[in-house]
């Protein structure tokens, strides 16, 4: 996260085997960080993606989502608090 | 360095895999954008929040969400059209610490299932309804639901659905909230995320409702079915909010949390061993004396008997009194009748069974015992009799395209000897006599003691002991084989 004094309060994952490309989650996005990709999923899908960076861990996306685990919010854990087990590291954003 | 906490996935008590299919286990069956989908999520949420896996029990209905049981890790059962509200009554009631949750698509709820609904809502039966109207059938393939929007096309309304012809469109909450046992009642849509998020509050509020005891909760959802409604998603979720709610607006219905008493602990069922004493059939130690020697060695143990005639001469009476005589015997039972169209002059038969086993189904298919009180009956049914077994007819003679070498034909005309002891209409117990003779199934006590309880006049039961007699002698002179 160098170079990056505000990391951004949320995260969002997407599971692109598990998405069925509706579309729901990127017309949600109130920051619209989340866009359908170019290539296909194993079912012919273009699976939401996200485009790195802006998610405010709101949790809109997870809640409009159809598939039950299509999508993954996680929010930041403050710097005082304790780390929790659930906790993951992001990838390079 | 900054960390990350989960804040929302997927629900603990959704599967993993699901295992509908081979391949490609973690993919729902719904189209991209169906509400259905959006609804277990909401409902799986809740049952994680509250804790309550291991005590749910989800009714999955007909319709897209048939294979509900495929996702959600809670004990399922899978029911027919409509009738979800009477199993989960039934489920609620034998298990009272269950959470039981009724899912149920609008062409089940509000057409085959109206009455089931409109009862259970009515009982203040204390479980939980998830109602997700579509305006549609969706799995069918897109015929009007009662709950079709006017001016909506559907394969059954192909110019928009018209008032003059298919009424107008049932509102449910409106009519269950005219009701006086429902405690909550709420209309929620899945048009936007902040709809969304109001449905998760009542779907909660609704299961809470019921785990405090305080019974009937329903929340309505209105959902898109974009497939059906040839829309894209995002059309659809903008359809549901904007015409949808025209007709079904929002907001609670009926809300008498804070009135409502707990509801009564259903009384528990008495044991299986109480049964006998408390129907005054027969007590446990006679029970299984009786089951141990019942029927004549030579006979098999297992009485299938299928008795057909013309109604009026006595069939489903002849069945009962065998039922009857076999309860008292301390035998497993069973008597099952089927009506022709018409009940005065046409052919009824009835399947009664009787076995010192537990029966596993009231059909009699293969009887080894027929009783044929005329000539149609015997012709439809001697051809299924099993080898060996008994057939009973009355008449003076077989036709001669009518027979069988490999079982026990006893042909008596049984109607007129009963005409002959004056009472033309017992000439079933005639047959029943000459049955006990021949096969020495069930004592005289017993087959008395089932008249006494099923005959009410001194004057029949009178008939019925001269009739019982004529017929034992009758099977006892001709040596009762006929060939
Ligand atoms: C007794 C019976 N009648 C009819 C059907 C055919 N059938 C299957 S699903 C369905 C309608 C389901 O509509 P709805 O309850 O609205 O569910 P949706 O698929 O829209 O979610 C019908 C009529 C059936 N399976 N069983
Ligand atoms: S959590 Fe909110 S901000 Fe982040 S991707 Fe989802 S909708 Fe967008
Ligand atoms: S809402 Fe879910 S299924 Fe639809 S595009 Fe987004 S992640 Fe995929
Ligand atoms: S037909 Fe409609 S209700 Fe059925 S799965 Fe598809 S979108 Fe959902
Ligand atoms: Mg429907």
């Amino acid at each position: 996260m160098s170079g990056n004094p505000k990391p951004d309060r949320g995260l969002v994952k997407l599971d692109s085997d598990e998405c069925k490309g509706c579309g729901l989650c990127v017309e949600a996005c109130p920051p619209k960080v989340l866009h359908l990709a170019d290539h296909l999923n194993p079912y012919g899908y273009h699976p939401a993606a996200y485009t790195g960076a802006g998610c405010t861990g709101c949790g809109i996306c997870f809640y409009v989502c159809p598939e039950p685990g299509a999508i993954t919010v996680f929010r930041l854990v403050e710097q005082k608090a304790e780390p929790k087990s659930e906790e993951l590291m992001p990838a390079a954003a | 360095m900054a960390s990350y906490t989960v804040a929302h996935g997927k629900a603990k008590c959704f599967y993993d895999h699901y295992e509908r299919k081979a391949d490609l286990q973690h993919q729902t069956h719904y189209c991209p954008g169906c509400g259905h989908g959006i609804v277990h999520k909401l409902i799986a949420g809740t049952i994680d929040a509250l804790g309550i896996q291991d005590r749910t029990v989800l009714i999955s209905p007909v319709g897209c969400s048939v294979f509900a049981y495929y996702y959600l890790d809670v004990g399922n059962i899978q029911v027919a059209h409509g009738r979800a509200p009477a199993v989960a009554t039934a489920v609620k009631r034998s298990r009272p610490e269950s959470i039981v949750i009724s899912y149920q698509g609008d062409g089940d709820l509000a057409a085959i299932g109206t009455a089931e609904i409109v009862h259970a809502a009515n009982r203040g039966e204390n479980f939980t309804v998830i109602f997700i109207n579509n305006a549609i059938y969706g799995m069918t393939g897109g015929q009007m639901a009662p709950t079709t929007l006017l001016g909506q096309k559907s394969t059954t309304t192909p110019f928009g659905r018209n008032v003059w012809n298919e009424g107008y469109p049932l509102k449910v909450c409106e009519l269950l909230a005219s009701l006086t046992g429902p405690v909550y009642i709420e209309r929620v849509a899945l048009g936007d995320n902040k709809q969304i998020m109001r449905a998760q509050r009542a779907v909660r509020r609704a299961i809470e409702i019921q785990t405090q005891g305080l019974g009937f909760s329903l929340v309505e959802i209105l959902s898109p079915c974009p497939t059906i409604w040839k829309m894209n998603p995002v059309e659809a979720q903008h359809w549901v909010k904007e015409e949808m709610t025209k007709t079904f607006p929002l907001g609670v219905f009926r809300d008498r949390t804070k009135e409502a008493e707990r509801r009564p602990a259903p009384a528990h069922a008495p044991p299986l061993a109480e049964i006998p004493r408390i129907l005054g059939i027969a007590n446990g130690a006679s029970r299984r004396a009786a089951a141990a020697a019942p029927l004549n060695d030579a006979e098999p143990r297992d009485l299938r008997i299928k008795v057909a005639g013309f109604g009026g001469q006595g069939v489903l009476l002849l069945g009962q009194v065998l039922a009857e005589a076999g309860l008292d015997a301390g035998l497993e039972v069973s008597w099952l009748p089927s009506y022709g169209p018409e009940m005065r002059s046409g052919t009824s038969n009835c399947h009664v069974r009787l076995s010192a086993r537990p029966i596993d189904s009231p059909l009699v298919s293969r009887p080894n015992v027929l009783l044929a009180l005329n000539e149609p009956s015997l012709r439809k049914f001697l051809p299924t009799v099993e080898p060996g077994g008994w057939v009973f007819y009355n008449g003076t003679a077989l036709a001669e395209d009518c027979h069988r070498e490999d079982v026990q034909i006893l042909v008596r005309p049984f109607t007129k000897m009963a005409d002959e002891l004056g009472e033309t209409r017992a000439g079933n117990i005639v047959m029943l006599g000459a049955l006990l003779e021949s096969t020495g199934v069930l004592s005289e006590q017993h087959v008395n003691g089932a008249l006494r309880r099923l005959v009410k006049s001194e004057r029949w039961l009178e008939i019925n002991r001269l009739a019982l007699a004529a017929g034992r002698e009758a099977a006892r002179k001709g040596n009762g084989h006929e060939k």
